[in-house]
């Protein structure tokens, strides 16, 4: 058997790590700590595009079916409760600076500000989706859910129907999201809680905290695409 | 350097339906995904035959037409999303790739193994659907028929496929992060292998085009479920706009099937006529171009939907352009062929099959990119004939080499060669007989997915359907010797192909870690005249 010319041997070469970024057992199939963060995070981001395209999927129809119906979906987004919208997008965004602030504090060390930040963040996120639910009761004793029981005035009330069939499976996706990152960050408190996380192993902490981001952005976009159609007459 | 066949390895590192079911080995996990794909192709594969069956009257005798619909649904169903799409990237793929770039596992070891556990969810929610009562709208689910009219379990069927997007999602995370992270020392861009390269390309697919098939699924349960209007023009939605959403992923999974067969081929073919592969580097760069370009095609499967005169001039116009980096393939292929040493092995079989069968399909397509010709063939057999071309001839031909080449590397045991050749003939003739009728059927006017048609079609569907039956037994055949050989098979060398590759210059079968030592890589990936310059030197 020739020895081919892309030779196997000289043994293993290491690769420079991150400053104690190797108190952290490595798991076998990566050289190093840092190769293992640097995979983490850029499997969240791939992960992130994946969701971007499936949110698109959405957007795409709502795009096509507002330009189709601009009358109908601006009488359907005045349905809407503005108030609990604009103060949900307030607990949202405010959610993402205690996720900000619980990475900082995993890369920093403390235990109390881990634990204190990560709860913080899970408190608002229980908000938003506490005003959520409220607003579908809201729409539901409106017989505003769409299906037989759809009761809308006006001429436009079938294109109405649809703003408010998007309305329910964007809202509905989104939440089905944070309902998902209340689950990691209930993980990630408890192991906060432990003592996992500091300055050489915060991988968890930060890949969350990508997640959590991205599902604020996408309520960003929601928010007026839903709530403020027409809203400056 | 002729290394004996080792006493551990990953085979029998372990022991135990349980080591199995909990492995996080991307070896293993690629052979729990073998077994269960095999096991959709027989379901698949039998849907046909059946349908094919009763097409050899025609009066279709043998089944109902209800029957008859549910059948053609569950092949197309069960080969496109369980079958082809995970074929080669997640067995072959989940196999190789650690191997091929000198890793010790894919990145996220545990991810692999559940997208395994999701596939399998997802297909027994399919085939609970097929088995009480059967799903009758085709695998394209069009509406208003699969929300509004089929009393049917579509709900079921697409939950399943929606389930199993999943694993198909983290199956491409997984590659895309191994492949950018854990190449071995030396491993450049362009020193990967380019089976390497079309994973690669497959991945982006499945990560850009497996969420919208997603959510466009989840639109018509929904919408099946609540009696909502998304997509029914009764409740005000628009039909065609769930065919845009349905072909934005359908169309990339085309090159979801076809792109890792081509990888194979490319690693075949210069392997079995010990010459480097011409044209490296554009054949690494049009796996990108048909990955990027196939998204820009869908529209080619509406020019008679309705939609604008200028989409679909703009659309057949991209078509057209698609078929310019498979060509460059193909020319690159053929060119590596020149004037090397032909070594008719049964992998270079399956590998010349593609070239010439995937030449058909390509050149049948730009008939269909044609808006002229395709309002002639549409939803007729010629549509039929064009994609099996590429799906069978093509993605399965190229599957079957695959499996075949790496074999003695998967199993440690070498297959019966001359058996081997006989299967990959039969598989040839079997698939031509099928098919190349159905490319006249088609231009005469017999539609697709009817059962019933004018007494002077019958010549030609009895030849196809004579021929699936050959085809069948053409497919039968491996899986026979390939099971027979695990056993009873003479134990296979670490390189029994002298070829080149990293996954060649571990034991066979590897051991668990794949290498003693992290590989360092020196040259590229195809130094076939340089091998075997020095194997001749050796000799002497």
């Amino acid at each position: 058997m020739p020895e081919t010319s892309t030779t196997a041997g000289a043994g293993t070469v290491a690769r420079p790590g991150s400053p104690g970024a190797r108190a952290h057992a490595v798991a076998h199939q990566f050289e190093d700590a840092e190769q293992q963060y640097e995979a983490a995070n850029l499997g969240m981001w791939v992960f992130l595009v994946t969701e971007v395209l499936f949110f698109g999927g959405m957007f795409t129809v709502y795009v096509v079916y507002r330009s189709m119906f601009p009358a109908a979906f601006a009488a359907g987004s005045h349905e809407l409760d503005f108030v609990l919208g604009t103060v949900n997008t307030a607990v949202l965004i405010t959610s993402s600076l205690t996720m900000a602030l619980a990475v900082h504090a995993a890369r920093a060390g403390g235990r109390g500000a881990q634990v204190a930040w990560l709860a913080a963040t899970m408190a608002l996120g229980a908000v938003f989706l506490g005003i959520k639910l409220t607003e579908y009761a809201h729409k539901f004793a409106e017989h505003l859910v769409p299906g037989p029981s759809f009761r809308f005035a006006g001429p436009d009330a079938p294109q109405a129907e649809l703003f408010f069939s998007l309305y329910f499976v964007l809202t509905g996706f989104h939440a089905v999201h944070m309902v998902i990152g209340l689950g990691l960050l209930g993980v990630l408190t408890t192991l906060a809680w432990r003592g996992r996380f500091g300055p050489s192993y915060f991988t968890p902490v930060e890949v969350s905290g990508l997640y959590w981001h991205f599902v604020d952005l996408i309520w960003i976009f929601l928010y007026p695409l839903l709530y403020l159609i027409d809203r400056h007459h | 350097m002729e290394a004996a066949r080792p006493a551990v390895h990953y085979l029998n590192a372990d022991y135990g339906v349980r080591s199995w079911l909990f492995t996080r080995d991307h070896k293993r996990i690629g052979l729990l995904y073998l077994a269960s794909i095999t096991a959709m192709f027989a379901l698949g594969g039998m849907a046909a035959l059946l349908v094919r069956l009763d097409l050899l009257t025609p009066a279709g005798d043998l089944v109902s037409d209800d029957t008859y619909n549910k059948l053609f649904t569950m092949h197309g169903i069960i080969m496109v999303f369980f079958f082809l799409v995970p074929s080669i990237p997640a067995v072959l793929g989940n196999f190789l790739v650690p191997l091929m770039i000198g890793a010790r596992d894919l990145a996220f070891p545990t991810l692999n193994l559940l997208s395994w556990y999701i596939f399998n969810l997802g297909a027994l929610v399919t085939l609970w659907a097929v088995l009480t009562g059967g799903v009758d709208t085709g695998w394209t689910f069009y509406v208003p028929f699969s929300t509004a009219a089929s009393n049917t379990n579509v709900v079921a069927a697409a939950l399943g496929i929606f389930i199993s997007g999943f694993s198909s999602i983290l199956t491409g995370l997984n590659f895309i992060v191994t492949i950018h992270r854990m190449r071995a020392p030396g491993m450049s861009w362009l020193k990967m292998p380019l089976f390497i390269w079309s994973i690669y390309a497959t991945s982006f697919i499945f990560i850009l085009g497996t969420p919208v098939i997603a959510i466009t699924l989840a639109l018509v349960g929904i919408e099946r479920l609540f009696h909502i209007g998304i997509f029914d023009p009764a409740l005000g939605g628009d039909p065609i706009l769930f065919q845009h959403l349905f072909w934005f992923y359908s169309h990339p999974a085309v090159y979801i099937m076809i792109l890792p067969s081509m990888g194979v081929v490319s690693e075949i073919i210069p392997c079995f006529s010990r010459n480097r592969i011409f044209g490296y580097s554009f054949i690494a760069v049009s796996s990108l171009a048909i990955a990027m370009l196939g998204f820009l095609v869908w529209g080619h499967h509406m020019f008679v939907s309705g939609q604008s005169v200028n989409a679909g001039l703009i659309f057949s116009f991209l078509s057209f352009a698609v078929a310019i980096p498979s060509a460059i393939k193909v020319f690159n292929w053929t060119a590596t062929l020149y004037r090397g040493s032909i070594w008719l092995q049964a992998p270079m079989l399956y590998a010349l099959g593609f070239i010439g069968l995937f030449t058909i399909g390509g050149l049948t397509g730009l008939f269909l990119a044609s808006i002229g010709i395709d309002v002639h063939v549409t939803d007729t057999y010629f549509v039929v004939a064009h994609f099996h071309y590429i799906m069978v001839g093509g993605a399965v031909m190229g599957y079957l080499g695959g499996i075949h080449y790496w074999w003695p590397k998967i199993s440690g045991k070498t297959y019966p060669e001359g058996w081997a050749k006989i299967a990959a003939l039969i598989v040839f003739i079997g698939f031509n007989l099928t098919f190349f009728p159905q490319f006249v059927l088609g231009y005469l006017g017999m539609p697709r997915r009817y059962h019933v048609y004018p007494p002077e079609f019958q010549v030609l569907n009895v030849m196809s359907t004579a021929g699936a039956s050959i085809l069948g037994i053409g497919y039968l055949l491996p899986i026979l010797y390939l099971v027979w050989s695990m056993r009873y098979g003479q134990a296979a060398s670490e390189n029994p192909w002298h070829a080149t590759g990293l996954e060649w210059q571990t034991p066979s079968p590897p051991p668990t870690e794949n290498f003693s030592e992290t590989p360092i890589v020196v040259d590229g990936p195809y130094m076939y005249r340089e091998l075997d310059a020095e194997e001749v030197k050796r000799v002497a």
